[in-house]
């Protein structure tokens, strides 16, 4: 089974040998390849469905909700906490930042920017809460009730002393463009994070 | 009335007693000279016995945890609803042991045997046995099986802390623990309810200081108090509730101190099923080691180094209506095997059902328990 792609590039910055927490880690697919790495590490997941996957794939999995923070973790314990494209589903996304710098050396954020210039065209011209592929949900019943730019989150990273070691800001397809580039908060519709307290 | 013996049960099976000559010393500091264990076995062995599993009871189980003695057995073992051909600890994959404790009633040497050094059966003067002898003991019974390694170590609730313990102390012989609805210790309310029971039995007449076998007679109020207390703690108020509500027994209250609610009657007739099963030497023996098993005392206190020497991969399940064991006690556990960087998953399941919610089939939980299961037969290779 191929890995996603923005999973893909999140493995690439974990070298071998690392310790890793993997937040909102789904079926286990990133954990699974980390395995096969030689990476060890553990999964969060709440959804039930998703844990018995994560059983089934024989990754260490721990069933927590995020919005607790990491209480059951001990500060600097992980190389590397990863949280792929959930941030936007928490509901203090700031508090589960401070989290992530408490107990890992390093974090891995993913989110979907919601400065892509079709967000902001539909809002602006249309006058509704946009709808695309990266995130497909209407307003009322979405689980992504924390959107933010990648603006919004440089700054987020700023007001809690973190700084980014390297970012990937890339199209729905995960691929950079020319656009993604020069105006990545225009143009990149997935931003991928590696960041650092400082 | 017979029953007719579902396809997914093992079926009829019957008890097998092991008699040990060597003495074994227990951690009271007394030892003793000979005892015998008795145990069921269900599924086969496989060539290069990889494929055991060891079941450890709860306060008032037993070796009876799967399939019927009697085709008029009107219930199966007390673990039915996880031990069989197909479900989560499948027959057809695993060898499954499961016996009855040291101290037991049931058929192992407990207060209800012959004292070999007097020829009197124990009574209270059986010495009280830990959580640690009863690993002890469970790893003469694997030696006799000539199992070196148990593909995996499950309990429930004080068979729960036996499953931690062998973890702890015999790591090299397991390699896999599942640890289910249980604790690290008991909290001061835990073993408070334990005192309640154990003073329901001291205080009744008929106990004798716990000669009440040579009086020919039985503690049957006392025994009977202490199991209506457990049986309490058992359920969640919300269980309770949707099971009983306030029915009341006869449609009309009575004004009176007799049985008026459903709730009632049903603690009466368990407790009045239990004292005719049950010995209530052995339900004090229990209730202690419940209260003593702390493994991590030996450790400074430091629960997260008493899991250093763990080589078993672990899944630890709790339910969230279980108030004898909250789940907050099961994540004790991880919270220190995370810390001490073993591996273990963690599942809390949606269950109204309280502490007894780990011996019934809750469907999110039997599939995480056949999953788990599962990874763990494919691991023992050579399976029959």
């Amino acid at each position: 089974m191929s890995l996603r792609i923005d999973l893909q590039i999140i493995s690439d910055w974990i070298p071998n040998g690392a310790r890793v927490l993997d937040l909102g880690c789904g079926n286990g697919s990133l954990l699974t390849h980390l395995q096969q790495r030689g990476i060890s590490g553990y999964g969060l997941e709440i959804d039930n469905g998703k844990f018995a996957d994560c059983i089934k794939a024989g990754v260490n999995v721990i069933q927590a909700d995020l919005d607790q923070g990491l209480p059951q973790f001990a500060d600097q314990s992980f190389d590397f906490v990863i949280l792929s494209q959930t941030l936007q589903a928490i509901n203090r996304p700031d508090f589960l930042l401070q989290e992530i710098a408490r107990v890992g050396k390093q974090g891995i954020i993913g989110f979907p920017n919601f400065g892509h210039w079709q967000c902001r065209l539909q809002l602006t011209l249309g006058g509704k809460m946009p709808v695309s592929r990266t995130l497909p949900n209407s307003w009322f019943n979405t689980p992504n009730i924390h959107l933010c730019t990648v603006n919004d989150f440089e700054a987020l990273c700023d007001n809690n002393k973190m700084s980014v070691l390297s970012r990937s800001i890339v199209n729905h397809e995960h691929k950079d463009t020319l656009g993604t580039r020069l105006l990545p908060n225009l143009f990149g519709q997935i931003a991928l994070y590696q960041i650092k307290q400082h | 009335m017979p029953v007719i013996i579902p396809v997914d049960s093992v079926g009829l099976v019957s008890p097998t007693t092991l008699h040990i000559d060597n003495p074994i010393t227990l951690d009271c500091g007394r030892s003793l000279p000979s005892y015998d264990l008795v145990y069921e076995t269900y599924g086969e062995l496989n060539a290069d016995k990889s494929n055991a599993v060891l079941i450890c009871h709860a306060l008032s189980g037993d070796h009876h945890a799967a399939g019927y003695h009697d085709a008029e057995d009107k219930k199966p073992g007390w673990w039915d609803s996880a031990i069989g051909p197909g479900k989560a600890i499948d027959t057809n994959h695993f060898f499954v042991v499961s016996l009855n404790n040291l101290g037991g009633c049931k058929g192992s040497t407990g207060p209800n045997s012959f004292n070999p050094e007097t020829g009197k059966i124990y009574g209270p003067d059986f010495p009280i046995v830990t959580v640690s002898d009863w690993v002890r003991s469970q790893s003469v019974l694997a030696d006799h099986l000539e199992i070196t390694q148990w593909a995996a170590v499950i309990g429930g609730s004080l068979g729960g802390m036996q499953a931690l313990q062998w973890a702890i102390s015999l790591p090299e012989r397991l390699r896999h623990v599942l640890i289910i609805a249980a604790a690290p210790k008991l909290s001061a309310q835990n073993i408070a309810f334990n005192e309640v029971a154990r003073t329901a039995i001291k205080s009744d007449p008929d106990f004798h200081d716990g000669h009440y076998a040579a009086h020919d007679t039985l503690p049957r109020h006392g025994l009977g108090l202490a199991r209506m207390l457990g049986h309490i703690t058992y359920l969640s108020d919300e269980a309770m509730g949707e099971k009983f509500g306030r029915e009341l027994r006869t449609g009309t209250i009575n004004y009176g101190y007799d049985v008026d609610f459903q709730i009632e009657s049903y603690l009466r007739y368990q407790s009045s099923n239990f004292v005719d099963h049950f010995d209530a030497n052995t339900y004090l023996l229990m209730t202690k080691a419940l209260d003593y098993f702390d493994p991590a005392k030996a450790f400074d206190d430091d629960l997260t180094a008493t899991m250093a020497n763990i080589k078993a991969k672990c899944l630890v399940v709790s339910f969230t209506s279980d108030w004898r064991f909250s789940p907050d006690r099961s994540q004790e556990i991880v919270t220190a095997l995370l810390n001490a960087g073993k591996q273990v998953s963690y599942a809390e399941i949606d269950a109204h059902q309280g502490h007894d919610a780990f011996l019934m089939p809750i469907a999110r939980y039997i599939e995480i328990f056949q999953t788990y299961m599962q990874q763990v037969a494919a691991e023992c290779g050579d399976n029959t």
